[in-house]
């Protein structure tokens, strides 16, 4: 016989297995819905691989593991997905969670399976895996995913395993009668996990000694399998995992670690019997035993309920009575949890519904005051101070809390059990723990708020620095930009009372004009060296017509040249002689009457007119391509000159009909009118005329004029008018005209 | 030099003396230099005390600021969001009596900022409001809240122009749900008729 550890502490309430193990395992009728809650297990929920309306077969996946903590789901039977939402989940806390919701056809029709007939040919990675995919989770309560246990650190060295059929808590008997039903299974299930984790050193099947017909078929089952079944006293709670250890190896887990770390693996024995379907004939996890008892059911006994029937639907195959029925409890008395919704599903991991009846569970008598009897400590499988963690944890001291060590609590219950005050000690270690773990994940958080508020802090500093810096940069560049249009002003307000600076423009004044003065010379050497050309080319010319033309132009280019030498002249006379001219000649202007300077104007835009035509006819003989440039200059001169001839027309008639209205015309208006008429005539006619005939027109128009101013004067002696100075002057004017056109013809 | 000494034990007292100080003080003066804290770490204290929701209730920029206006001599009663527990630790670590929370203490019930995403104008003023960020969003494209982050500190509701902010209650999840403490018992019962309700009487 093997050596049996004690444990500290534990209790020995009524274990009232026997109601449900009077009747045979059974089965209950297919449900009319199945919810199957994505979390059954501890780590992250699967992700559904199905759509509302798909219709599934038994055993086909339907929501895939997500990462290494999760499970798969399976579909428990044939049917159509009706619904994936939040549902009512077995959970204290009574909320919802993401729910597939098979409606089963009845038919109960499997997928194809893979089963394995020689699962001791395959590899390690290969049975991992098939368990992993037929979604095991830890069936004896806390739903660690399988695969992940069989998966131990490198460093962890399995050299126990330990099949956990302890089942300590009272009423649940669903391993019980699995071991005594398919004991041979679970031997085999122990030996695949045994061959999975390395093959250790012992296998160990622990079983209370409240339990020997399981015993006897499993030591029957484990005979020559080298597989060790080891029975010890009843005491809850034995099955807890660090405690079964204990009373099987003699080790403590130390706190905060795991079993794998002193090399031991606990396995429940319903996880074993699964893993053996699983690999063997390729079943996934979708069923499971489960212990139905209480005085409110009429039939109390242990049944193979599908994953996801509604615990309404459970009691209702068992005679269930509402009113008898204190509360419906998921699990055992001691560690179970309370349910108000009964349409929660069954999950992997409910090994027992309890619907217990108020004489079973009277409702827990009202806490009294803490009398320090000490027994909670006495009862502590994990030698805790419950008493002290009473204390701390009303008072809300976490650090004390925890260096109590409060994380070690297995929340068994047996201190509230033993306690003379009722004091429901195990609510209050589990609520500091949540309010540890929230304060921790609130520290987590506002940790990474002040993270987040110093970088936003530092990140707006350091916008505003740069924004700082380019605005530095703007103003600076702005203020260049100032300087360098203030300079340029500043200079010349200098330069108008620097003496140099004037005597420069003077010098460079000068410099125009002795460039002007070169560009005379220039102008008077080519003008020579054209009439020297011409001359030889006359000399030459045998041709008459020619020999006429050529004169003509050899007399131009004498005027100009003599022109060329008067300008030089007058250039060299002095700088100021030319101004002075002009001056002169402004004044004049000025002097002028509108008339006159008309005439003027008429004489110069003449004299361009001559030049004109002349280039224009020289062009035309030479047969140049500027012919027709000129002679749209021509043409454009002669339109200016018939212009200014009206004009001057329009002001002589004005100034001969002023005397006239003067002297007292009868008509002066019409008088008037057919001067504006006569003058009219006269341009049109001018337009049309050549300069020579204009000239000869103008002289015409002169004496004609002359004569009449002549007969007015005459006129004005005699009547001794007071216009006789202005008439006399106007006929000075007219004559000394009429000599400037003589001359010009 | 020796025998002067002997001879004069007050002198040779006080050269003792004079010696021993000039040791004690080289001593003091390389550890001030050599072992000089950095930074208050009486403010770094504070500030780890503080719920860091960054909210400004407290008329002050942040919790760090609040945090070094305490050490410069603050009232520490300031913290709505911390409630009353906040003020007690901070009355712990100071060594004072704690004084009542200078507010009214904000329900329990953690809210975060959301965002009606349909109403939503994209003028990034919550954006800017923001202490920590938790708000994404461009201009002219609609702003959502990352809840993770959110502290629930109320800031960006009030710069947005039309309203589409609301602060809702975290729901409780699977996750975060635990139990809650037993309520403790009512006085002293030490006889078995103290256990009945008075009303029951009443009636």
């Amino acid at each position: 016989m093997r050596k049996i550890w004690d444990i500290h502490g534990g209790v020995h309430p009524p274990e009232n297995k026997h109601q449900s193990l009077r009747d045979p395992l059974a089965t209950i009728a297919l449900p009319n819905i199945l919810v199957l809650p994505l979390n059954q297990h501890i780590g992250s929920p699967a992700t559904p691989v199905v759509q509302v309306g798909q219709k599934v077969l038994k055993g086909e996946l339907i929501a895939d593991a997500q990462g290494i903590f999760s499970a798969c789901i399976h579909a428990p039977t044939s049917g159509e997905i009706v619904a994936i939402e939040d549902r009512p989940i077995a959970h204290p806390s009574g909320l919802s969670a993401p729910c597939i919701v098979l409606r089963p056809d009845g038919l109960d029709q499997w997928t194809e399976l893979t089963p394995c007939e020689a699962p001791e040919t395959l590899d390690h990675a290969t049975l991992v895996e098939k368990i992993r995919r037929a979604g095991l989770a830890g069936m004896g309560g806390a739903g660690f995913p399988t695969a992940v246990k069989l998966n131990p650190r490198s460093t962890d060295k399995i050299e126990t395993l330990i099949l956990n059929g302890t089942e300590c808590e009272p009423y649940i008997t669903a391993d019980d009668m699995l071991m005594r039903v398919h004991a041979e299974e679970v031997v085999q299930g122990a030996l695949l996990l045994a061959r999975i984790v390395g093959n250790p050193k012992e296998i160990l099947i622990g079983i209370e000694d409240n339990k020997p017909e399981a015993v006897a078929t499993m030591q029957a089952a484990a005979q020559g399998t080298g597989i060790e079944v080891v029975v010890f006293p009843t005491k809850y709670p034995s099955g807890g995992e660090k405690q079964l250890i204990q009373i099987l190896t003699g080790k403590e887990v130390p706190s905060g670690k795991i079993p794998a770390q002193i090399g031991v693996l606990v396995q429940n024995v319903g996880t074993a019997y699964a893993a053996w379907r699983a690999v063997r004939y390729g079943e996934p996890l979708i069923e499971r035993i489960t212990t139905v008892v209480g005085e409110s059911l009429d039939i109390q006994r242990n049944i193979r309920v599908l994953i996801g029937t509604p615990i309404a639907h459970v009691l209702e195959q068992h005679g269930f009575a509402a009113r008898n029925c204190a509360r419906v409890i998921i699990g055992g008395p001691m560690m179970g949890y309370s349910i108000e919704d009964l349409q929660v599903p069954v999950v992997k991991t409910t090994n027992c519904v309890l619907a217990p009846s108020h004489a079973e569970m009277p409702p827990a008598p009202p806490a009294q005051a803490c009398i320090r009897c000490g027994m909670c400590a006495q009862a502590c499988p994990a030698n805790l101070l419950p008493q002290q963690l009473y204390w701390y944890a009303q008072a809300e001291d976490f650090d004390r809390l925890e260096n109590h060590n409060l994380f070690d609590c297995i929340e068994c219950g047996a201190c509230t059990f033993v306690c003379p005050s009722a004091i429901p000690l195990v609510q209050y270690y589990r609520a500091a723990k949540t309010e540890i773990r929230r304060k921790e994940a609130e520290k987590q958080k506002s940790d990474r708020a002040r993270e987040r508020f110093e970088q936003r802090k530092e990140r707006i500093a350091k916008a505003e620095a740069e924004k700082e810096a380019k605005r530095l940069a703007r103003k600076k560049a702005a203020e260049a930009v100032k300087a360098q249009m203030e300079e340029p002003k500043a200079a010349p307000a200098v330069q108008t009372f620097d003496p140099v600076a004037v005597a420069q423009n003077k010098a460079e004044s000068l410099e125009d004009k002795d460039s002007i003065g070169k560009k005379l010379t220039r102008q008077l050497e080519s003008v020579k060296g054209r009439v020297e050309h011409l001359t030889q080319q006359i000399a030459e010319c045998e041709d008459p017509a020619r020999k006429d033309a050529l004169t003509a132009q050899l007399k131009q280019a004498e005027l100009k040249l003599e022109e060329a030498r008067k300008k030089l002249d007058d250039f060299e006379r002095g700088i100021s002689a030319p101004l002075e001219q002009r001056l002169e000649k402004v004044a004049q202007k000025v002097q002028l009457s509108p008339l006159e300077a008309q005439r003027n104007a008429i004489a110069t835009i003449e004299k361009r007119l001559a030049v004109a035509i002349e280039k224009m006819q020289e062009a035309e003989r030479e047969e140049k391509p500027t012919l027709p440039a000129l002679k749209q200059g021509v043409e454009k001169l002669q339109e200016k000159l018939a212009e200014a001839q009206a004009e001057l027309a329009q002001l002589e008639q004005q100034q001969t009909a002023e005397p006239t209205a003067n002297a007292g015309s009868s008509e002066p208006q019409d008088a008037a009118a057919e001067a504006i008429a006569r003058a009219q005539a006269k341009a049109a006619a001018a337009a049309q005329m050549s300069p020579e005939e204009k000239r000869a027109e103008q002289i015409k128009s002169l004496q004609a004029r002359i004569e009449k101013a002549r007969a007015k004067v005459i006129e004005a002696e005699a009547s001794n008018s007071e216009h006789l100075p202005a008439l006399r002057t106007a006929l000075e004017k007219l004559e000394s005209k009429l000599q400037e056109a003589e001359q010009q013809a | 030099m020796i025998d002067v000494l002997l001879n004069h034990p007050v002198i040779s007292a006080l050269v003792a003396l004079g010696g021993l100080s000039v040791v004690f003080g080289a001593v003091l003066g390389f550890a001030a230099v050599k072992f000089k804290v950095e930074g208050d770490p009486l403010v770094e204290q504070i500030d780890k005390l503080l719920p860091q929701t960054q909210c400004g209730q407290c008329g002050y920029p942040g919790c760090r600021p609040y945090a070094e206006a305490i050490a410069g001599g603050d009232l520490i009663n300031k913290c709505p969001p911390g409630g009353q527990a906040t003020v007690n630790n901070l009355a712990d670590l100071l060594g004072v009596s704690p004084p009542t929370l200078d507010a009214e203490e904000d329900s329990n019930v953690k809210k975060v900022a959301f965002i009606r995403e349909d109403e939503c104008i994209g003028c990034t003023k919550c954006l800017q409001a923001c202490p920590v960020d938790a708000i994404v969003g461009a201009a002219k494209q609609m702003h959502t809240v990352l809840t993770d982050e959110c502290t629930g500190c109320d800031l960006c509701v009030e710069p947005c122009p039309v309203d589409c902010i609301d602060m809702i209650p975290v729901p409780t999840t699977l996750k975060d749900w635990g139990w809650q403490m037993p309520k403790p018992a009512k006085g002293p019962f030490i006889i078995a008729t103290d256990r009945t309700n008075p009303q029951e009487h009443a009636a």
